[in-house]
């Protein structure tokens, strides 16, 4: 893929009393248009995405009604990840010079909930009746077995979680910005066994716009160009464990995750040895550490001694989630892939503050997953 | 006296002294899928039959919500909300299902342990009949 970064934008994730989705989703496609030179007049495509904004495309009323295409988009957590991949794609269709991808959400505190229709996500009403409808039951079950398999202790998801909020505490951006002690994260209340309140990220608000152009062109608008090197997203196959599954096959398959990870560094002609930076899906502290195997940043059980050795921190062989992730920024799902990308291209361009990674990274890594069992991967270097 | 209803019809087999969960298998690759549906996930085929589900497996894995699920969709009451236990059992068909468990203390749950199906009370309807829904026990 020859597209290019040449702007990023984020309203930052959080709570915004009295500020609406959209508003936020407006603050942050300007900020990256300014970021990119550009101004809405520019831009031939948009995407848009939310959870809980209908249709992010009623905000080209305050963007300006310049009758371009906008594209609304919704695929549970890996919206910004698609985002960013359809935009990218327009462009290599030759639809226009300069596409922008903008998510934006605004939840309710608490556990999202999958509402009142379940026949809507293909289950019967019981399911939910019963109480099975709850995406924290899932990331439980799916790390307690996980740490059955590969002798992981709870230790792994106490300092991931640690690693999160410290590296929360160095970014201004963040919505947790105080770093919590592993004695604090040991101790918070059981959620989903072995899953406490502390490993867990919470739904928030917030926006994040990023504008793309042919790789060839972007040196017209800016000296910094992030370049997508592949950007792939699989839906599950028949067998991989996923977030509210009534019945899984006993013969299980890999999860979305791991077929976009391996399809996307095959089509950089990157290995995952080879990138700087990343971020992954930590919805939870036990999804970080599965998502490091199945992304292809280690074995299955290495994570214990990767993670207690300090190796996904800022500093070390591959750095995870320097931002925060999740945890500290909370998620807005329409938003939070794109915080990603815009937190890894930072780091490419040395912007990155008190959290720069050292050494000059010039390759990272984002990876978005989520309901029905969706993942977007995407490679990109300097 | 109230009578007593299945929360879902098709799901297990009720009134039974020793119900079963009702599952597909695809007429194409045998794969086994819980609930029945008409078409395979496995292979695309459209052609299943519906097939009864052993009643003893093993725990494949386990948590316990320990908080009143959001609502809707669930129907119970937050007040008088009690931690309960959620699992897959393996069952001998080769397929995994997800199940409320009869127990909600950690230390009673084990990978691997053998559970069998059991269809207690889970609500009343409005018209006073008791709503039973299948759950996943300890074998004794
Ligand atoms: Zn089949």
């Amino acid at each position: 893929m020859d597209i290019a970064i040449i702007g990023i934008g984020l309203h930052p994730f959080g709570r915004h009393e009295g500020v609406s989705a959209m508003e936020m989703g407006v603050i942050a496609a300007r900020r990256a248009l300014d970021d990119a030179g550009l101004s809405w007049q520019d831009v031939d495509i948009a995407c848009g995405g939310s959870l809980q904004v209908l249709q992010p495309d009623t905000m080209g009323k305050f963007m300006g009604l310049t009758g371009i295409p906008f594209t609304n988009l919704y695929n549970g957590c890996a919206t910004g990840g698609n985002l960013l991949l359809s935009a990218a794609n327009a462009i290599l269709a030759g639809s226009g010079d300069v596409a922008i991808a903008i998510g934006m959400d605004k939840h309710p505190r608490g556990a999202f909930s999958v509402g009142d229709d379940l026949a809507g996500i293909g289950l019967g009403q019981w399911y939910g009746e019963v109480g099975l409808a709850v995406n924290p039951q899932f990331f439980g079950m799916k790390t307690q077995r996980y740490m059955h398999d590969h002798g992981i202790s709870e230790d792994t998801l106490h300092r991931i979680a640690v690693k999160a909020f410290e590296n929360g505490s160095r970014n201004p951006q963040a919505w947790r910005r105080r770093a919590l002690s592993y004695e604090e994260i040991a101790t918070s209340e059981m959620v989903c066994d072995p899953l406490r309140k502390y490993h867990f990220c919470s739904p928030s608000e917030g926006a994040a716009a990023m504008v793309v152009c042919r790789a060839d062109r972007a040196a017209r608008y800016t000296t910094k160009p992030i370049h997508i090197r592949a950007d792939v997203f699989k839906t599950r196959l028949y067998g991989s464990f996923e977030v509210m599954h009534a019945s899984i096959p006993a013969d299980s398959r890999p999860s979305p995750s791991v077929q976009a990870s391996r399809s996307a560094f095959e089509a950089a002609g990157i290995g995952p040895e080879e990138i700087d930076v990343a971020q992954v899906q930590d919805t939870e502290a036990g999804h970080e550490m599965m998502h490091m195997a199945e992304c292809g940043f280690c074995k299955d059980g290495e994570q214990e001694a990767l993670v207690r050795d300090g190796a996904t921190g800022i500093g070390g062989r591959i750095p995870i989630n320097t931002d925060g992730g999740l945890l500290a920024n909370g998620e807005p799902i329409g938003a939070s892939g794109l915080r990603q990308v815009y937190e890894v291209c930072l780091q490419l361009r040395g912007e990155a503050g008190q959290r720069q990674v050292p050494g000059d990274p010039s390759t990272g890594f984002t990876h978005v997953y989520g309901f029905p069992g969706v993942s977007c991967a995407t490679v990109l270097s300097r | 006296m109230s009578t007593q209803i299945p929360i879902q019809e098709g799901l297990f087999t009720w009134p039974a002294p020793s119900p079963q969960l009702i599952g597909s298998r695809c007429l194409n690759c045998g794969e086994v899928t819980f609930p029945a549906q008409p078409s395979c996930p496995a292979c695309t085929s459209d052609r299943t039959e519906e097939v009864l589900l052993s009643r003893r497996g093993t725990l494949w894995t386990w948590t316990i919500q320990h908080f009143p699920p959001p609502s809707p969709p669930w129907l119970g009451d937050p007040k008088a909300f009690e931690p309960f236990g959620v699992g897959y059992v393996e069952l001998p068909e080769g397929v995994r299902v997800e199940a409320p468990l009869t127990e909600n203390d950690a230390d009673s749950l084990e990978i691997g342990m053998e559970m069998e199906l059991v269809v207690r009370r889970f609500d009343e309807d409005a018209d006073g009949n008791e709503r039973m829904t299948f759950y996943f026990k300890p074998a004794a």
